[in-house]
Formats: C-alpha cells, sequence, structure tokens
C-alpha cells in the first residue's frame, strides 16, 4: 500500500465524513451563530482537504486556494458576528423605543 | 515507503482524528459555547499537521514557507473568530446549557448592549427569559 493508497482511501473518507458531520450541525443549527461557527469549521476542514489533496495530485499550487480559504474564513466569521451583534441591538432600540418614534411623529 | 512517507502517512492520520473528532464534537455538544471550544482546537491542531504533510511531501522553501504563512494564520485567527462569534452570541442572548455550573458575565454585558433602552427593568426580564430557556432545555 504505497502512500498515496493510503491518503485516498482512508484519509480523505475521514475528511469527507467529518465535513458531513458539520454539514449537519449547519443544517440543524438552534441559531445562527452555530450556523456561523459550522460554517467556520467547514472552510478549516476543506483547507485540510486540498492540502491532502495536492500531495495526491502533486500540484503544490493549490495550497494558494487553501490560504485564500483560511482568510475566507476568519473574514466570514468577523462578519457575521459584527452584523449578528449590530441586529440585536437594532431590534433591542426598536422594541424599547416605541414611544419615541411616537413622539417624533406627533413633531 | 521511505522514513519520509511514513512520517506523512502518520502525521495524516492523527490530522484526520483530530478532524473527526472536531466533527463529531460539533454534532454532539450541547452547547453553542462548547461548540465554539471544540472548533477552535481540534480543527487547528488537524488542519495543521495535515499543512505539515504537505511541507514534508514537497520540501521545497517556497511551499514551506507557504505552509508556514497558512498554520500562523490559522493559529492566529481562530481564537480571535472564537471569541468574536462567542461574544456576539451571548449578546444576542442563546442560552447556556442547563447543566452550566457558572456564568461570569451574568449581568455585565446587558447593560452594555442596550444603553439606550430603558434599563434595569429589561435586564431583569433578560435574566428571567434566560433562566427559563435554561428550565425548558
Amino acid at each position: 500500500m504505497s502512500l498515496y493508497d493510503f491518503l485516498y482511501y482512508i484519509i480523505l473518507p475521514v475528511m469527507c465524513l467529518s465535513a458531513l458531520l458539520v454539514f449537519v450541525r449547519f443544517v440543524i443549527g438552534p441559531s445562527i451563530a452555530d450556523r456561523v461557527v459550522a460554517l467556520d469549521l467547514l472552510i478549516i476542514i476543506g483547507t485540510g482537504i486540498i492540502s491532502i489533496y495536492s500531495i495526491i495530485t502533486n500540484q503544490p499550487t493549490f495550497l494558494d486556494i487553501a490560504m485564500i480559504f483560511a482568510l475566507i474564513a476568519f473574514l466570514g466569521t468577523t462578519a457575521m458576528s459584527y452584523y449578528i451583534k449590530k441586529a440585536h441591538e437594532r431590534k433591542k432600540l426598536k422594541a424599547g423605543h416605541v414611544n419615541m418614534y411616537e413622539e417624533e411623529e406627533e413633531l | 515507503m521511505s522514513p519520509a512517507e511514513w512520517a506523512i502517512a502518520v502525521l495524516a492520520g492523527f490530522g484526520a482524528i483530530f478532524s473527526l473528532l472536531a466533527g463529531v464534537g460539533i454534532v454532539r455538544m450541547p452547547d453553542l459555547y462548547l461548540r465554539i471550544s471544540v472548533t477552535t482546537k481540534a480543527a487547528t491542531l488537524g488542519v495543521g499537521l495535515l499543512l505539515i504533510c504537505a511541507a514534508l511531501y514537497f520540501q521545497e522553501i517556497s511551499i514551506s514557507t507557504k505552509v508556514l504563512a497558512i498554520l500562523l494564520f490559522v493559529l492566529l485567527t481562530a481564537p480571535v473568530g472564537a471569541h468574536l462569534i462567542g461574544r456576539a452570541s451571548y449578546i444576542m442572548g442563546v442560552p447556556l446549557w442547563k447543566r452550566s455550573v457558572t456564568d461570569d458575565l451574568k449581568g455585565k454585558y446587558e447593560g452594555h448592549s442596550q444603553s439606550l433602552s430603558s434599563g434595569q427593568a429589561e435586564v431583569a426580564h433578560d435574566e428571567a427569559k434566560r433562566t427559563n430557556e435554561k428550565g425548558q432545555n
């Protein structure tokens, strides 16, 4: 059993199984924060799959895409947490200041 | 197989095992915060080992530098991203696990996030809601 067979028949299926498990959490996640965490982990596991695939196909160029994936994962998590917080603050503001808007309409 | 290939096989095996543990953990853990903790530890270690495999296989300076850059970036950004999403979800009011022992941030973020709303009454309302959700779970 050569190294390529080992990577192709054992490592890649295990990585795909873990990606599938993370995707289950991405689908059933109760809150949106669960989905963001699952998406982050999905992209990180994709980085690992890309690095294994670059060994199998003997193409080191694929590692550039792994780097871009790592960047996108961090950017996505940061942006989603920012907007989650922003949406929550806006919701609280609307719930707490219904009277304020009414006064403005009267003025 | 040569010794370098054996090393690659062993490292890839451990990396795959850690990634699988992260996948099982994110499905089985009862709470968002525990899931975040699984993500930021197991996945970082697993992907780090898999990337080191690529560096060992190609054995060129340019590729090793690239792998080192990815590894350093993942190691730096995984805790930062986990902290950001954990803080946002705590402010949003994601309930803790019902068997959680302690909550050190209780009552500290509510005032900060709704500094423009009516204050104490809503804080008490939020806490009552949170304990209700904990009881239902």
